[in-house]
């Protein structure tokens, strides 16, 4: 407050007529006017709402009153369709394609469609401006919108509907330096360096956080990072021990991070680094046969986030043991030689295609999906039932629907082999087809497993070292039929 | 001075009348965890005309995770398909029994199977059925493979099929089974033998 009537004071007294003989008022004058963008950098930036709808990504200003944050109705919905207000007294009517919103000044409770909606805080109307709490959102803004809208309130953030961009983030297998974010759809952040830090600043996107918002890598080059929220964005701050560059791949949903070639060469100075926009990318999905393979196998935890998959009981659900699972899996996989990729490490929910895509894109040798279920006892393993299909693949080309349809003998024999293994430690297997997306979907071998108690304790699904039992089986399948994998195109 | 006798029945009066607070209050709880029994929204149609008829019905048995074929003698019209309808309505009527191997959720209903020429059968089920679907892989799966079965067994001719929830495209049964692509029924035909054995 003291530095805003200190800028009230700055902006009338220049308004006084001068006199230049008056050398005090001369100095005090020279004095404020340096002063001044001191005062106005110390103000507290202005607080913004960024909302993500299909429909739009805009952004509005926040305005406090009565110590809580508000933004004004009207100016929110406008984007989204037909919207019109009228002030009737202390009465504000809000039109929102056919639904009607009743709000009264200074009072908490609110109509829409006859019903009551409560608010946080009291409405205010303010000069013909409808103004509802923020903290109200994401109940009432459902109320007009028939769907669902999420709020992040403290970093002023608003979701509509699904659209939430989700990422992973993995130490690139062939290179220790390298780091590889993979979004679900195409981002564009604005990139900064600062000593030890690269930080990513999502302003348009509605990048959400991953199940920790610390991710720890096996890197020593780039040892972690971090992800937050603020004012409307979200950043994701990547520690390093070197500079890194930014190259962005995939239409935008692969962002890789890695050192100058010419600062592993130790050789900065003779070489100065290109510009992230100059440097050309560095993944290169559409030519399989051509591309060096990365991962041999991509482990996808199936489900997450709102998909919770099957509620195995009260409190286990089906999302929740695959991802422990997976990470298990990978665990045992990468000590036996093989590097994997978790498509999904935290309780993100990706969609069907996007799995398929990361998986098809990653080039691997093999795709493994995880399921749990409550009913039946051991493991089940599933190939590819696929669609029916008029159109074939042909050529380069291949029909999405029965993408799986040349890899199906392979997968076969990744089931076998796997069945065996779980044979051996006596453990109950069976093998099936499946019309299971996305395994029709994925051009290598693809199998699922789905892991069921090993008697009538459901309990026994969440227990590391059944987990452990079988995922050290499941490793040994695929490391037994490596080289028939790996000598698949 | 009150007789001894009415102090003994007022004594044993009032323990009753406490006894049955009790069993009252507690019967008044177990109603309330009772989830009440769904009405049966089906709606009510008139007795299928025609001869009876011995059916295939390939029946799921969530216990052990298979399929049985199952005969039995239904009503079947001479209209094609009427005659899929009502086949699948003897199906989804098992699975409605309190006995059933494979429980579908009260109020599964079968609203229209469409056949297209050539070789194509368009299920369409209720939303009650997906709705309340119990999820997982091999459960989904079961009741898939045993509607497309029974339908291709019983009405020949069938080379493809898809399942619509209410009238409309749906991407999985319950999280799983998809149901955005057509089924072959060949490959449908050779799942059914997998889920006929334990293996």
């Amino acid at each position: 407050m003291p530095a805003c009537l200190e800028q009230s004071r700055a902006t009338r007294r220049p308004s006084r007529p001068f006199r230049p003989r008056s050398n005090g008022y001369s100095a005090l004058l020279l004095g404020i006017l340096l002063l001044s963008p001191i005062v106005l950098s110390a103000a507290p930036p202005e607080k913004h709402l960024s909302i993500y709808s299909t429909a739009a990504n805009y952004s509005l200003p926040v305005v406090e009153r009565q110590g809580r944050d508000y933004v004004g109705l009207l100016e929110l919905l406008e984007p989204l369709g037909a919207v019109s207000a009228k002030v009737d007294g202390p009465r504000w009517r809000l039109h929102y394609n056919n639904v009607l919103g009743e709000f009264t000044a200074d009072k908490a409770r609110a109509r829409v469609q006859g019903r009551d909606a409560d608010l946080s805080a009291k409405f205010i109307l303010e000069n013909g401006r409808g103004l509802v709490p923020l903290a109200s959102l994401d109940s009432l803004l459902p109320r007009f919108l028939g769907g669902p809208a999420t709020l992040h309130e403290q970093s002023g953030r608003l979701f509509i509907g699904s659209v939430a961009t989700h990422f992973t983030a993995s130490v690139a297998a062939d290179d220790p330096s390298r780091l590889v974010f993979q979004f679900t759809a195409p981002v564009n952040p604005s990139v900064a360096s600062e000593p030890g830090k690269l930080r990513l600043s999502f302003n348009h996107e509605p990048v959400t956080a991953p199940a920790s918002p610390t991710l720890t890598f096996s890197s020593k080059l780039v040892p972690s990072a971090t992800y937050s929220e603020s004012n409307g964005a979200a950043d994701i701050t990547v520690t390093t021990t070197v500079p890194l560059l930014a190259t962005f791949s995939n239409d935008g949903r692969t962002i890789s991070l890695a050192p100058p070639k010419s600062q592993l060469a130790g050789n900065v100075a003779a070489k100065p680094p290109p510009t992230p926009a100059q440097s050309a990318p560095t993944v290169q999905p559409p030519t399989p046969s051509s591309a060096p393979r990365r991962y041999f196998a991509v482990v996808d935890a199936s489900h997450g986030g709102a998909d919770r998959g099957e509620a195995l009981s009260t409190s286990i659900a089906e999302k929740d043991v695959t991802v422990a699972f997976a990470r298990l899996l990978r665990r045992e996989l990468e000590s036996r030689g093989i590097a994997t990729l978790v498509l999904r490490d935290s309780d993100a929910n990706l969609s069907l295609e996007d799995r398929a895509f990361f998986a098809n894109s990653s080039r691997a040798a093999i795709y493994i999906a995880l399921h749990a279920a409550s009913s039946g006892h051991g493991v089940r393993l599933y190939t590819a039932m696929l669609p029916y299909a008029d159109d074939q693949s042909s050529g380069p080309f291949r029909s999405w629907a029965t993408a799986q349809s040349s890899s199906v003998p392979l997968s076969q024999a990744a089931v076998t082999s796997v069945a065996g293994m779980l044979k051996r430690i006596q453990v109950p297997v069976r093998t099936l087809t499946a019309p299971l997306r996305p395994l029709n979907n994925i051009v290598t071998a693809a199998i699922a497993v789905e892991v069921a108690p090993p008697a009538s304790d459901v309990s026994a699904l969440n227990s590391p070292d059944y987990q452990q039992l079988i995922a050290g089986a499941v490793a040994n399948g695929i490391v037994a039929i490596r080289a028939q994998l790996g000598a698949a195109p | 001075m009150i007789p001894r006798h009415f102090f003994i029945a007022l004594s044993v009066l009032l323990a009753a009348v406490l006894a049955m607070s009790i069993y009252a209050w507690h019967m008044r709880g177990r109603a309330a965890a009772t989830p009440v029994a769904s009405v049966d929204s089906r709606p009510v149609v008139p007795p299928v005309a025609g001869a009876t008829e011995r059916v295939t019905l390939y029946v799921a048995y969530d216990d052990i995770g298979i399929l049985r074929a199952q005969s039995a003698q239904i009503s079947m019209p001479s209209v094609r398909q009427e005659r899929a309808e009502e086949v699948l309505r003897a199906l989804i009527a098992l699975y409605l029994d309190k006995t059933s191997p494979h429980p579908l959720p009260p109020g599964s209903d079968i609203r229209s199977v469409y056949l297209v020429d050539p070789g194509l059968a368009v299920i369409d089920v209720n939303a009650a059925l997906a709705d309340g679907h119990r999820s997982g892989v091999l459960a989904e799966e079961l009741t898939v493979a045993s509607v497309i079965q029974t339908l291709s067994t019983n009405i020949p001719g069938i080379l493809k099929a898809k399942i619509l929830v209410e009238g409309k495209q749906r991407e999985t049964l319950a999280g799983h089974a998809d149901l955005s692509n057509f089924f072959d029924v060949s490959a449908v035909n050779q799942l059914t033998s997998q889920l006929q054995s334990t293996q």
